[in-house]
């Protein structure tokens, strides 16, 4: 085909949705539950006493099944991050953050979430944060809006 | 406000990709006779087939389809079909609907599309349809020019003249 018979190609927006559901199971249900009615962030008692924050189902060791939640947080210390200098359409917030592993207090697992800090010089690991939980709770992990640096 | 709404037991958790995505140059040039409500396609230069709408290349012999384009007519055969009755958030169409194949008049390949105006359960292999056009005035670069297929009540098509398209 000769240059001249060439046309400019035609190009369009293309949008590719998956609409997932979750079924979140009894333990996370109540996590999601604790955080939507009562603003509260629980975690689990595994069997050698230590929790976890997010909860399981099972104890990732003996494959227990364990159910005694505990309530954690809301403050806790940074674990580790990585800094988003531009952020996307659905990411937690529309200036730059990091998303961060975060220990919250009397849990003894990190949870992965934002901390809005403004700069990424505010943020170092080992820092305090603190949970803002969203004005409209529905139920899902965005109930807690971002973390914060602690005051 | 627990009571009210109970315990949570399902969260959503959309993933969304934003593309651009470019035709290319034979999908183009297919998009570009919709819009002036023509469907083109290209023939492979060794067995003289006609795709429509080209991919720019025969599938059977690996060379590039034209150059030239092939008008092919706007009603043809329906070949293959599927009831959908599953809803899903991406369907512009409610279910159940027929989704067809149809093999235009004057070409080799088929295309999907949606048959409207016909009980479901006379949906048929041979049966005869066309393409039904948004008025002139609101056409663009789009397959949605063409809102759905519906019979034309010609009789069907024997089997053995689309046997070899399947």
């Amino acid at each position: 085909m000769s240059e001249a018979q060439l046309v400019e190609a035609l190009t369009a927006p293309h949008k590719l949705q998956y609409t997932y559901k979750r079924s979140v199971g009894p333990v996370m249900g109540r996590f999601f539950t604790a955080l939507r009615d009562e603003g509260k962030i629980l975690g689990v008692r595994r069997e050698d006493g230590s929790v976890m924050c997010p909860p399981k189902e099972y104890d990732p060791d003996t494959a227990a099944a364990i159910s005694e939640m505990v309530e954690v947080g809301p403050g806790g210390e940074v674990v580790s991050w990585a800094w988003v200098s531009e952020p996307r359409a659905k990411q937690p917030c529309d200036r730059p953050f990091a998303y961060a592993l975060i220990k919250l207090d009397g849990a003894d697992t990190p949870l992965l979430h934002a901390i809005d800090c403004g700069r990424e010089d505010a943020i170092r690991t080992g820092m305090r944060v603190t949970a803002k939980l969203a004005d409209e709770r529905v139920g899902h992990i965005t109930d807690i809006r971002c973390f914060e640096p602690e005051a | 406000m627990a009571d009210e709404k109970g315990p949570v037991e399902i969260v959503q958790t959309p993933v969304e990709l934003d593309y651009t995505y470019t035709a290319g140059q034979a999908a183009t040039r297919f998009l570009k006779g919709v819009e002036q409500g023509k469907f083109l396609g290209q023939r492979c230069p060794v067995d003289g087939l006609v795709y429509v709408a080209s991919r720019g290349s025969s599938p059977k012999h690996g060379v590039p389809t034209g150059p030239d384009t092939v008008e092919v007519s706007d009603k043809g055969t329906l070949i293959s079909f599927s009831i959908v009755r599953i809803p899903s958030a991406n369907l512009s169409v409610e279910p159940p609907f027929a989704a067809i194949s149809v093999l235009l008049d004057g070409a080799d390949s088929h295309l999907m599309h949606v048959l409207d105006e016909c009980p479901l359960e006379e949906v048929r292999m041979g049966m005869r349809v066309e393409a039904v056009w948004l008025p002139k005035d609101q056409w663009t670069a789009s397959m949605q020019n063409v809102t759905h297929f519906r019979p034309t009540g010609e009789p069907d098509a024997p089997f053995d003249s689309y046997k070899d398209h399947l």
